[in-house]
């Protein structure tokens, strides 16, 4: 096992690569840059000199493969550069938002496991009865409606219940304290969040459960284990859901890995500083090195998502084996 | 010898688009304590429905057991409440099913497999039935019992496997077993062995047993009764002697065409059954075999044959059974 992680450790050396070339080129596509954006971005009149000197400054007056080595170079000595727009550290930059990001990701990820997986085996066990059709039709509604249009009802339905109680209203507070300071205050604003993107999530979560595990109790082993007379709750969480996991397993990695940079518009409805709002910021500065270095840890965690769902597979079932 | 089961008047139905499959249609049957039953027929005609009907595990919808009184030493299985059921499964009857390969939890050890049935049955220790588990992989004839608790089903082969699957049935000491098609998935060769350490497990231990299976071979040598059911109706049963060598329904001697058979000259020919099975949906009042019958007449369209005695304890449900009797003596 440990040979199989050291040698899918040492395969994202190519894939980081690939994923490098990849974005510098796709970036450099677009006509203008950081500078230009700055200086005359607001249609006033710019002085070409002084654009060729931030250019200078930012190294963007180089041969394209120049500057593509230089970037290459930064991965083998850790160096991740500046921002071009701000200035300040890439480092600096992602630290202050990948820690809120994270925070969010654990607890949307939290929040879709604790609805799916349960509402998931009642609408298996249940199948075709009432609480199997409300149970679906609860997951496609999370399908249906988008996460951030679910925040705005939230934050409107906290100002009108709160208003109506206690003739004030309340809204989750808009500026971000670390959980180990405050975490009253840290988790009245990311719960909300997490719950909108959580409850999405877990409606593709909760019938991927659904249908693993109708599959899963169709198999032979299932009446084994019924004609041996075991409790029909023992059937179910032993012999069935471990075998029902897998693909489950699959959905809540991806997803996982995707909120850590994806989560744009909730960001944006739930005024969070995080990791999709940066990327979004970055590409719309044309801050070409802040956006190749994001892309970098998107990619970073996807392939550590995947690694921990391969590790995770091989225990769920010992017919995987590595080697 | 006490009689163990009796099935009466068994009716099995599944409730499907295409209308009402009547899968087991009035079957009733004996099992005596410490006896081997078989039941024989092809694929579909009921007999595994008749076995999971004992154990209740009928998948509802569709399938309902509509009729019928099912006796397991003095209870009425059909009449039991669900936690009494699940007491009698695994305890009292236990269950070989015919694919090894895939009635064993592929993610679960073996050892958790055997002992989680002594664990919700009997009042043993993990400990005890770890010991017992060991003992029973010994008597199924798996070498280095202790290593294969902690292996999973993917670590044996097919035949392994099913000797597993026994040692399991035999866990909790029960006091009938039911082997559906226990060795149609395995080799020739494994076959024997495991019907022969079947055979020798259930007369040592008193165990009594139904074998369902389409091989009449295997009736001869390890029954002691044979039920033949068709489209969902016992149409012949008697000692397996009489079903062997004096049968008196034409599907009876059909089956008995369509296998090898090591008492019958190299150039006799086999004659397979022709024809396919009924729809079990749209039986009409006359004899089911009647359209692949090759002694049917206009009178055996008219109504069901009813089961009459031929001999003792040998009853045929067939109009033309002293046609066939008759022209199988001139024949021989």
């Amino acid at each position: 096992m440990s040979k199989y992680i050291a040698k899918r450790l040492l395969m994202m050396i190519p894939t980081l690569i690939g994923s490098a070339i990849f974005v510098f080129f796709l970036l450099r596509l677009i006509p203008g840059d950081v500078c230009e954006l700055r200086l005359a971005g607001t249609g006033l009149y710019a002085d070409p000199a002084e654009i060729a000197l931030c250019q200078k400054n930012l190294g963007l007056d180089q041969p394209l493969f120049v500057q593509f080595l230089d970037f290459l170079w930064g991965y083998v000595v850790f160096d991740l550069g500046d921002s071009m727009w701000t200035g300040f550290p890439v480092v600096h930059e992602i630290s202050i938002r990948f820690e809120l990001s994270l925070q969010v990701a654990i607890m949307a990820t939290a929040v879709a496991i604790m609805i799916a997986i349960p509402l998931g085996i009642i609408s298996a066990v249940k199948q075709d009865t009432w609480i199997d059709y409300i149970v679906r039709a609860f997951s496609i509604a999370g399908i249906a409606m988008p996460s951030f249009w679910l925040g705005i009802l939230i934050i409107l339905g906290m100002l009108i219940i709160t208003q109506a109680m206690w003739g004030e209203p309340w809204m989750p507070p808009i500026d971000y304290v670390p959980i180990w300071e405050d975490p009253v205050r840290n988790l009245s604003q990311l719960i909300w969040p997490a719950v909108a993107t959580g409850y999405r999530y877990s409606a593709v979560a909760t019938r991927m459960t659904r249908s693993a595990l109708l599959e899963v109790l169709r198999e032979d082993y299932v009446r084994t284990a019924r004609a041996k007379g075991l409790m029909e709750k023992v059937i179910i969480n032993r012999h069935a859901l471990k075998n029902a996991l897998l693909p489950v397993v699959t959905i809540i990695a991806i997803e996982f890995a995707f909120l850590m940079g994806g989560l744009v518009v909730t960001e944006q409805v739930f005024n969070l500083n995080g990791l999709g709002k940066l990327f979004v910021e970055s590409v719309g500065a044309q801050d070409f090195n802040m956006t190749q270095q994001l892309v970098k840890l998107v990619v970073v965690i996807f392939i550590f998502t995947n690694l921990f769902v391969d590790i995770f597979y091989a225990w769920l079932d010992p017919r995987i084996r590595y080697s | 010898m006490g009689v163990l089961l009796e099935i009466d008047g068994l009716k099995t139905q599944f409730f499907t688009s295409a209308g009402t499959v009547k899968a087991v249609d009035g079957v009733s049957y004996t099992v005596d304590e410490g006896e081997t039953v078989a039941v024989v027929g092809e694929s579909g005609c009921g007999k595994s429905v008749t076995a999971m009907s004992i154990l209740r595990l009928i998948p509802w919808p569709p399938g309902k057991i509509t009729e019928g009184v099912i006796r397991f030493a003095g209870r009425d299985l059909l009449q039991l409440p669900e936690d009494e059921m699940r007491d009698v499964r695994g305890k009292d009857i236990s269950m070989i099913f015919q694919e090894p390969m895939t009635s064993l939890n592929p993610v679960l050890t073996i050892g958790l497999q055997l002992t989680e049935t002594m664990l919700t049955h009997t009042s043993a220790t993990e400990n005890e039935a770890r010991k017992r588990a060991v003992e029973l992989l010994d008597m199924v004839g798996i070498a280095e019992p202790e290593r294969r608790l902690a292996q999973y089903p993917h670590h044996l082969s097919g035949g392994m496997r099913q000797r597993v699957m026994i040692a399991m049935a035999l866990a909790c000491e029960p006091k009938l077993i039911i082997a559906d098609e226990p060795t149609t998935a395995l080799d020739v060769t494994i076959q024997a062995q495991i019907l022969e350490l079947m055979k020798n497990l259930t007369r040592d231990l008193g165990v009594a047993m139904i074998i369902i299976t389409h091989n009449l071979g295997v009736v001869a040598r390890y029954s002691d009764r044979v039920n033949v059911m068709y489209a969902g109706k016992i149409i012949e049963y008697g000692s397996a002697a009489d079903i062997y060598y004096r049968p008196h329904h034409p599907y009876t001697l059909a089956l008995l065409k369509s296998v090898p058979r090591m008492d019958q000259p190299r150039q006799a020919k086999l004659d397979p059954v022709e024809g396919q099975p009924p729809d079990l949906t749209m039986l009409d009042g006359g004899c089911a075999f009647r359209p692949r019958c090759r002694y049917a007449t206009d009178e055996c369209a008219k109504g069901l044959p009813p089961l009459e005695n031929v001999g003792s304890g040998h009853f045929t449900a067939c109009f033309q059974k002293d046609k066939l009797v008759s022209s199988l003596q001139e024949a021989s």
